[in-house]
């Protein structure tokens, strides 16, 4: 799978979990428009952080946070470590 | 008791100045002078004379008119936030003695109490010269414990200290996430009222998006929330709109990572973070843009009387910003008999700085809201498959902290990973859905083969 599918199936997960309906999820929307709310987020960035083994909020140097899907796609495409990218 | 009248909010915020200072919500607004003229309350001041007055509106304006209205007039204020449970109501009017309830009928419920109802109106109404103050006691609702919130009571005096150690520039626009009824939301309430200028607050359910837009529209310069509310502004597009002075965080452990994040959006912003809490009052701010706080701020402050002591790893406070005490719960002492708030907060040395490790017990901060690792345990172990369970936090760069399970199933076997496991992973998530609110429900379940207790057969925690 790619980044982006492991991506948008945490955030399917974590939506059903929490009984949020998800907008269909494509690089433009913006994150706020998604459907999940800032503890949905919370908990996918911790899950993202077991799944590629690293978390971008806190690792780079200069943080610019992501505003749309597509941002939060490449932040992890820039951050992972190259297995989990494989 | 009488007060001299200088001392009162509305005498301060007289003393702030002319000009066209401004109190901007989403839905109403108001010129400080035709608050400062007028009254909110009209016919009920009367009724509410001398009273132990619950204040329970929605809208956030309406909220800082009638504290201005208040102070002096009744004998306690409690502040109250809309999202107190209703079943909650009863005994906090009770702990604090209420005789009387303004609303303007969107705000906390206050069915259950038993106290006349005065509306509050709005726009202001021309209203007589106020009576002679009288002590006025502010009671705010404390955040730390399970069950009912302490009350605690404060003088304005002390409520107003931080505010005048530290004055505005001339003419700033003042704006914040908080909400005014809560203590890090009142200190900002209060520094736009005695500022030379104006104050935009956010009402009930505005999105982040509108409130930042329209924070921009009024050109907003001194902006405060929590990390958490400064996270979300981060993932919003319209954080453009925006483009204050200084940006202050308080309410929650400030890290490196949002600080950071926070220079990088407004480079040439002044930056600070401040200490406070509901029983201790704002400690001190830091505005060197590097989380905790150094070292050489433990001792007395001469400037500002706060004086800071680590005992035992957490912090503890005395000063002339604490709360009096607790209102309607003798058996809770507020201050030790040394006159020192033991805050609970830890607080790990790095260098020449203190830096907060958390909370004593292991509560967990998420987004602001306490979660107490023994209630989540509780819920854990009253299911089937779990042998026994332990919480604790997880720092999360979105909601500053997160809660985390470590589980014994009964069934070691379910040890390896495989469908049998994710099948009581799932059933043990869902029972705690179901009992828990979405913020205590452990957002990872790991399963361990054994929990180190301590000799007491308690679970074993840092800090306890």
């Amino acid at each position: 799978m790619s980044t982006r599918e492991r991506i948008f199936a945490a955030m399917q997960q974590v939506a059903a979990e929490h009984g949020k309906p998800l907008r269909p999820l494509a690089d433009s929307v913006p994150l706020l428009e998604t459907g999940l709310d800032s503890l949905c987020f919370a908990i996918l960035i911790a899950r993202l952080e077991g799944e590629f083994g690293v978390d971008p909020f806190t690792s780079s140097e200069e943080i610019a946070f992501p505003t749309t899907v597509g941002d939060l796609v490449a932040l992890y495409d820039a951050a992972a470590p190259l297995d989990a990218a494989a | 008791m009488r007060r001299p009248e200088a001392d009162t909010l509305r005498a301060l915020v007289a003393a702030a100045g002319p000009g066209d200072r401004r109190i901007l919500g989403p839905d109403r607004s108001a010129r400080v002078a035709d608050l400062l003229a007028g009254s909110v309350l009209a016919g009920g001041r009367a009724a509410l004379a001398g009273r132990n007055v619950l204040l329970a509106t929605g809208d956030l304006v309406v909220a800082a008119a009638a504290l201005v209205e208040l102070d002096g007039l009744a004998a306690r204020i409690v502040l109250c936030p809309p999202d107190v449970p209703a079943d909650q109501m009863p005994t906090i009017a009770a702990r604090a003695g209420i005789d009387a309830v303004v609303t303007d009928g969107t705000g906390s419920p206050v069915d259950g109490i038993a106290a006349p109802r005065i509306e509050a109106t709005w726009p202001p109404r021309p209203a007589g010269p106020a009576t002679d103050p009288i002590a006025t006691e502010w009671i705010l609702l404390t955040s730390g414990t399970t069950g009912v919130p302490k009350l605690a009571g404060y003088t304005l005096a002390a409520l107003v200290a931080p505010v005048l150690a530290r004055p505005s520039p001339p003419s700033p626009v003042w704006g914040t996430f908080y909400d005014i009824r809560r203590y890090g939301g009142l200190q900002m309430c209060l520094r736009g009222l005695l500022s030379s200028g104006s104050l935009v607050l956010t009402g009930p359910g505005e999105a982040m998006p509108d409130f930042l837009e329209r924070l921009g529209r009024e050109r907003v310069t001194h902006l405060a929330g929590t990390p958490s509310h400064w996270r979300r502004a981060l993932m919003t597009p319209s954080l453009s709109a925006v483009s204050p002075a200084y940006v202050r965080l308080s309410g929650e452990i400030a890290d490196q990572a949002i600080l950071d994040a926070l220079r990088t959006a407004f480079p040439r912003a002044g930056l600070g973070h401040a200490y406070a809490s509901t029983e201790a009052g704002v400690v001190f701010e830091v505005d060197d843009g590097r989380e905790g706080f150094p070292a050489s701020f433990v001792g007395l402050n001469a400037a500002t009387g706060v004086e800071v002591a680590v005992v035992d790893g957490s912090i503890r406070i005395r000063s002339p910003r604490i709360a009096s005490g607790y209102v309607g719960t003798p058996e809770v002492a507020l201050a030790g008999p040394d006159g020192f708030v033991d805050t609970g907060d830890i607080v790990e040395a790095r260098g020449d700085r203190l830096v907060f490790a958390g909370r004593r017990g292991g509560i967990i901060n998420v987004g602001g809201r306490k979660v107490h690792p023994e209630e989540v345990e509780a819920v854990l172990n009253r299911h089937d498959g779990v042998r026994v369970a332990r919480v604790e936090g997880r720092r999360n760069p979105i909601a500053g902290a997160i809660v985390v399970a470590a589980v014994v199933p009964r069934d070691p076997g379910l040890l390896a990973a495989g469908e049998a496991q994710a099948a009581l992973k799932g059933a043990i998530a869902q029972h705690c859905r179901d009992a828990l609110p979405p913020y205590k429900v452990p957002a990872m379940i790991q399963f361990v083969p054994d929990i180190p207790m301590s000799p007491a057969g308690k679970v074993l925690r840092p800090h306890a």
